[in-house]
């Protein structure tokens, strides 16, 4: 059976040989011109007056578009219809695309967007967190609050108290693909544009507002990005349009790629956060009560923060079940690049929080942080059904999973009031933890750095619940459609994106399934605008969710029509789909090809298209209150550091990652976004440091000033473990989503750094991320003095 | 003027070529070979490797983003399109990849597999080494160097030896690029590319204003992201005798052509902590192309080279024309962005006078490779007796230009080797340097990190501690 085996990605043969096409590898038609964007130089201020002749006149442009030449709407925001294409009359960070060039060539067009002389009346920019609190400069009227208890009366009558400030950096996607759009005009005005996009919906929506045409005249196709991470989600919407608008005025293809270093000082990051808390505790390090106040920078415009904050506060509790908390958000509108979706989507943000509090506690207390954690975690589910069966296991239905045990228990609910149902970190971490020796390895730990005066070891094990669906409810639905062709070869097609994570070969795996085919019997085909309507963005790490139960209902009404046909033919309607054969009964075989032959020729349909809606979701985002997930993704990591107290330097030795991807799809691309997720999430905290000057300019705008992490950054020990289990919720073969929750395994390094950085004298390390060198040099210097 | 080369097996020979097109935009937007992607457009990522072999055989890792085509004259460059066999099938490390799961979005994937492809020719197993030039943002690297790993044993393809006796006729004889040296008389021509030392100094010295390019791994940004007209340029890359190492009595001459790669081993017995540093100068790409001559002579305050080379009290050879000059190293850095070089003048050598070796060079940075140093110490302290003898202590990152730190060595020398002295001279920091504070680092964190080299230094003289890539798992 294809679906859980661990096939190779299906493009990875086209990968190794350079095949693989992405935007910039299409061969372009005759005539094609190049955009490239013209920025602002200043973070506020107004546009006084601009000088574009030394851009018309260079070499190869053919035309310089501003606000004033757009025909339709300037506008390119995924949300509050706030972020104009080109700056009209105000600009509000550097970097802000003020004009376009389109010219003859790439280079032409960057070389000549850098010849406009842009006149500003500057103003004050708000660029950090105080000046934007001291400026009221925010997104909503006021503060989100989402509470549960009586969080300030519980910390106040606590026997123990912590409080502290912890800064939480942003990140750059630095996806290897940068941004990229190609637009074709077609007869009667219609446009079909290739984008490097996690939503050719909302490219579609956006070109067509552009273009002033309805979304039917807009097709966009997507085959694959160079990876996304959150940074295609709305983040290509400018360059498409601009595209299309040239590609409209002039009658030409039109494309536009990002320089390196235009795509990271245009496009938005990782929010970064300033987290405020207070906790108070027992003896035992149980939390009583636990007050945050998040502080967002967004940005200067509205993108996606609402729901990233949003998620940051569904993440403020992770796997600890907290009685009384309250959680403040103020998301604040800056003159910097609009931070937008990253994996994770403020739920790291909102998880490293609260083990920042755990860590804080497991200190003052000088407890086992470990100990803490668990002390605090929520109570295990009773054993889900399907657990044991694996994949071979026959589809589940509700009435055949044992009764729980709840007597004696009330239900435990997270602090936005969702029953927590399928909680098994309990077990994960007993595993973990026995399989990686954390016990042996703390005490060896400790007797190293009694002996080391200048390096410390530490290591620390966190886990991860992050919950499971869109947070805007409505968006937790897909479509697909599949052909069947009389030879028995299948097409598929879902509005899912393919960024690397590989959706496109797991929804195929279930395809394959349906049909009892082999999976090379499915073409896996771009994701087209034009095929399947009304996409949600690939994001949420719901693609193989949400397009795997829609491939499948197609695959099914296909099936079902050749099984209806064929129990007529031959008179019996026992019918298998199983090894590339459809058995009829015990007497009759054939091929899949001769059965969809066979189907075809008696004139029934062989095309479906599938639609999955996920259940039980229901949210009030004002309220705070509801079931925003389906279900919760878990995962555990226990990492080992070593510091070098002179420098601050610090090293990965090991990791020992346990992740839960439910019944796993394909384990080995499980496995590969598990590892790399972990890998990015540890660099966020640890090295990726982004750096903005007092004027607003971003100095890390390129990867010889910001570091994603290297070959030699990965742990020297790396060890990754798939938990076996099946998800309780009905998904897809009870597989579970595991594109982003295997990042916040990444929160386990930044922990194991503040342990190594504790061994060095009495005092808490309070470690800000990014741990850089000189963050953990000065943090080495605090403890020392016992602060 | 022409040059020629082989791509993928096949001669190319180019007339009429504009000095600073790069190899990429010539392979992706000319040639339509697409798997060579654009990651960052400087040198940074390794996404648009590529193979490239010298008329000696030898195979190396190059970035194509910032490798002009003229740097190709009379060489061979390879492609993952010819990197695959000419029937389609995969080179041992393309297949690795594929078992092991090595790619995901697979746009990093074919600059992986160059660079892949190049270490495996060279029979090259310090993967992590070999790879730093190459950023995955999706795997972890995990399955790349399981990848890498697996492929180590399998034979290297018919078609990757091909390159090595590729040489035809015309591009071995170098006949087709020999023009631009007739330099009396007439306009200029926009790109020279001299034969020798001495072609170089009357060329430079008739078009002083002409911008010199040897490995371009500098110069290359000026074009990819400054958009800069370089005018007139001279190409090094074939100025054989520039690329000499002579061993002599007294002191190890390195022409100025020599490539980090190259300069690796050639100090490796001499001074290990100096090549441990250099293998992280920049990538195995950058290393590749690299020079020892332009990383002095560009003049920056944070190349990794030239502390380390103060420190070795190393001489610097200028010549101008016939004239030759030769000085102490840290003097030929004036100011920020301003050197000891006249119109026409160019580094020829540099000398590291034999010595028993007291050198230790601590680089720091964010990412342990392929980053720029927020500090870079480089000490070299002689105990006799008990005593401090001699101490050469040269930084990069504490000023603006790689800096000797006189008042540290003057609070060294002659005094006990002990924890006191340090003390005393970790308070000396202060005097010799005031650092700026940056995107890299602090001013303040500059200064206490580099007092604490010294201490570093004493403690792992006298046995007390370890370097922290020392720490095993």
């Amino acid at each position: 059976m294809s679906v859980a085996s661990p096939l190779p990605h299906d493009a990875a043969r086209l990968h190794v040989t350079g095949q693989a096409r992405y935007v910039d590898d299409i061969p372009l038609p005759a005539g094609t011109l190049h955009l490239a964007f013209g920025l602002s130089g200043v973070a506020r201020g107004r546009i006084t007056g601009m000088d574009l002749s030394a851009v018309r006149m260079a070499p190869g442009v053919v035309m310089v578009l501003t606000a004033d030449d757009l025909p339709f709407a300037n506008d390119v925001s995924p949300s509050a219809h706030d972020e104009p294409l080109l700056a009209a009359g105000a600009v509000h960070y550097i970097g802000q695309p003020v004009f376009a060039v389109v010219a003859q060539s790439h280079l032409a067009a960057r070389r000549a967007a850098r010849l406009g002389r842009i006149d500003y009346a500057e103003e004050a920019p708000i660029l950090t967190i105080d000046q934007a609190q001291a400026a009221n400069s925010r997104f909503e009227d006021g503060p989100r609050i989402y509470s549960k208890g009586d969080a300030p009366a519980a910390i106040a009558a606590a026997p123990h108290r912590v409080k502290g400030r912890f800064e939480v950096g942003g990140q750059e996607h630095f996806y290897l693909e940068g941004q990229a759009a190609l637009a074709l005009p077609q007869e009667g005005g219609d446009m079909v544009v290739h984008s490097s996009t996690q939503h050719p919906t909302e490219i579609q929506h956006k070109v067509a507002e552009a273009l002033g045409v309805p979304m039917h005249a807009v097709r966009v196709e997507v085959r694959r990005m160079g990876g996304g991470f959150g940074g295609k989600e709305s983040q290509g919407n400018a360059l498409a349009v601009a595209c299309a608008v040239a590609a409209s005025m002039t009658g030409r293809p039109c494309k536009m790629r990002y320089d390196r270093d235009d795509d990271m000082v245009i496009t938005g990051k990782r929010h970064d956060f300033r987290i405020d808390y207070v906790a108070g505790f027992d003896d035992a390090g149980r939390v009583l009560g636990v007050d945050f106040v998040h502080h967002v920078r967004c940005g200067w415009a509205q993108d996606l923060s609402l729901p990233v904050a949003d998620r940051a506060m569904l993440h403020a509790d992770n796997a600890y079940l907290l009685e009384n908390a309250r959680i403040e958000s103020h998301r604040l509108k800056t003159n910097t690049q609009s931070a937008t979706a990253f994996r994770g989507f403020g739920g790291p943000q909102g998880m490293v929080g609260i083990e920042r509090v755990m860590d804080h506690i497991a200190h003052h207390l000088g407890r086992d942080p470990l100990e803490v954690r668990r002390a605090n975690y929520y109570a295990e589910a009773a054993p889900a059904a399907g657990g044991a069966g694996g994949l071979s296991a026959p589809p589940f239905t509700p009435g055949e999973r044992p009764p729980e045990d709840i007597s004696g228990k009330k239900k435990q609910t997270t602090p936005y009031g969702m029953e927590v149902e399928d909680f098994i970190l309990h077990a994960m971490t007993d595993r973990l933890a026995t399989e990686a020796g954390y016990d042996a390895r703390r005490q060896a730990v400790a007797a190293w750095n009694a002996a080391q005066p200048v390096l410390k070891r530490g290591l620390a094990l966190t886990p991860v619940k992050f919950g499971i669906s869109f947070t805007l409810t409505h968006l937790n639905q897909a479509g697909a459609l599949v052909h069947v062709y009389q030879d028995g070869s299948v097409h598929m097609n879902h509005g899912g994106t393919e960024m690397g994570q590989g959706l496109f070969q797991k929804v195929a795996q279930v395809a394959a399934a349906r049909f009892g085919l082999d999976v090379g019997a499915v073409k896996i085909t771009a994701t087209d605008t034009g095929k399947v309507p009304n996409t949600s963005a690939t994001a949420a790490s719901s693609g193989s969710d949400l397009n795997g139960m829609a491939v499948k209902a197609a695959c099914d009404t296909i099936r079902d029509r050749m099984a209806a046909h064929l129990a007529e033919r031959f008179g019996n309607d026992d019918i298998t789909f199983a090894d590339g054969c459809v058995h009829i009964g015990q007497d009759h075989t054939l091929t899949f090809a001769q059965a969809a032959q066979s189907a075809y020729a008696a004139r029934v349909s062989l095309s479906a298209t599938g639609f999955y809606a996920t259940p039980k979701v229901e949210w009030d985002r004002i309220k705070g209150q509801g079931r925003p997930f389906f279900y919760f993704a878990y995962g555990a990591a226990l990492t080992e550091v070593v510091i070098d107290t002179l420098t601050g330097e610090t090293r990965i030795l090991r990791a020992d990652l346990l992740h839960d991807a439910g019944a796993s799809l394909n384990p080995a691309l499980d496995i590969g976004q598990i590892e790399g997720g972990y890998v990015q999430g540890a660099g966020w905290l640890t090295m990726e440091e982004l750096v903005w000057d007092t004027k607003g300019q971003l100095r890390t705008h390129a990867p010889s000033t910001y570091k994603i992490p290297a070959v030699s950054d990965r742990p020297a020990v790396f060890n990754v473990g798939l938990w076996e289990g099946a998800n309780r919720e009905d998904t897809i073969y009870r597989s579970k989503a595991v594109g982003e929750p295997p990042f916040m395994l990444g929160i386990s390094a930044l922990m194991a750094i503040s342990d190594a950085v504790a061994a060095c004298g009495p005092g808490y390390p309070a470690l800000d991320a990014p741990a850089t060198p000189e963050r953990i040099l000065a943090a080495v210097r605090r403890v020392r003095d016992g602060i | 003027m022409n040059i020629s080369f082989l791509l993928n097996g096949e001669s190319v020979v180019l007339s009429d070529v504009a000095p600073t097109t790069t190899a990429l935009d010539w392979l992706r937007e000319t040639r339509g070979l697409t798997a060579t992607k654009e990651g960052c457009n400087e040198g940074d990522c390794g996404a648009c490797t590529v193979m490239v072999t010298d008329p000696d055989g030898s195979s190396r890792a190059l970035n194509a983003c910032i490798l002009f085509l003229p740097q190709l004259d009379g060489r061979a460059i390879r492609t993952v399109e010819g990197i695959t066999g000419p029937d389609g099938s995969l080179h041992p490390v393309q297949q690795a990849m594929v078992d092991h799961h090595g790619s995901q979005c697979g746009f990093c994937t074919p600059g992986f597999i160059a660079a892949m492809a190049v270490a495996h020719l060279n029979g090259d197993k310090d993967h992590d080494t070999a790879l730093a030039g190459n950023l995955c943002r999706c795997t972890g690297y995990a399955p790349i160097i399981r990848a890498a790993r697996a492929a180590e044993d399998r034979p290297v393809p018919d078609w990757m030896i091909a390159d090595h006796d590729f040489f035809l006729p015309e591009i071995s004889a170098g006949g087709s690029s020999n023009q631009g040296f007739d330099v009396g008389g007439g306009k200029p021509p926009a790109l020279m590319q001299p034969r020798s030392a001495d072609d170089l100094a009357a060329a430079y010295a008739a078009n002083p204003e002409a911008t010199l390019v040897a490995g371009a791994t500098d110069v290359g940004l000026w074009v990819t992201k400054q958009m800069r007209e370089l005018g007139q340029v001279i190409f090094l890359n074939r100025c054989a005798d520039l690329q000499r190492i002579e061993p002599g009595q007294d002191r190890l001459r390195i022409g100025a052509g020599v490539t980090i790669a190259r300069l690796i081993p050639a100090i490796e017995g001499l001074h290990p902590s100096f090549t441990d540093m250099l293998r992280r100068y920049g990538s195995a790409q950058v290393r590749a192309a690299a020079t020892i001559g332009g990383n002095i002579a560009n003049g920056s305050p944070i190349g990794d080279g030239p502390p380390a080379l103060i420190a070795l009290g190393a001489v610097l050879h200028l010549r101008q024309g016939d004239a030759r000059r030769e000085m102490p190293l840290e003097d030929f850095f004036l100011d920020y962005g301003k050197q000891d070089r006249r119109p026409g003048e160019f580094v020829e050598a540099i000398s590291i006078p034999r010595q028993p070796d007291r050198l230790r060079c601590y680089k720091l940075s964010k990412r342990f490779d392929q980053d720029i140093s927020a500090v870079c110490g480089c000490l070299s302290i002689t105990v006799s007796g008990g005593r401090v003898a001699q101490a050469r202590i040269a930084f990069g990152g504490m000023a603006g230009t790689p800096k000797r730190a006189a008042h540290v060595e003057g609070a060294l020398i002659g005094q006990p080797w002990s924890e006191a002295t340090i003390d005393r001279a970790m308070q000396a920091f202060a005097q010799d340097y005031t650092p700026l504070s940056d995107l890299r680092a602090s001013a303040d964190y500059r200064l206490e990190a580099a007092a604490n080299m010294l201490r570093r230094y004493f403690l792992e003289d006298t046995g007390q501690t370890a370097g922290i890539m020392e720490v095993k798992p």
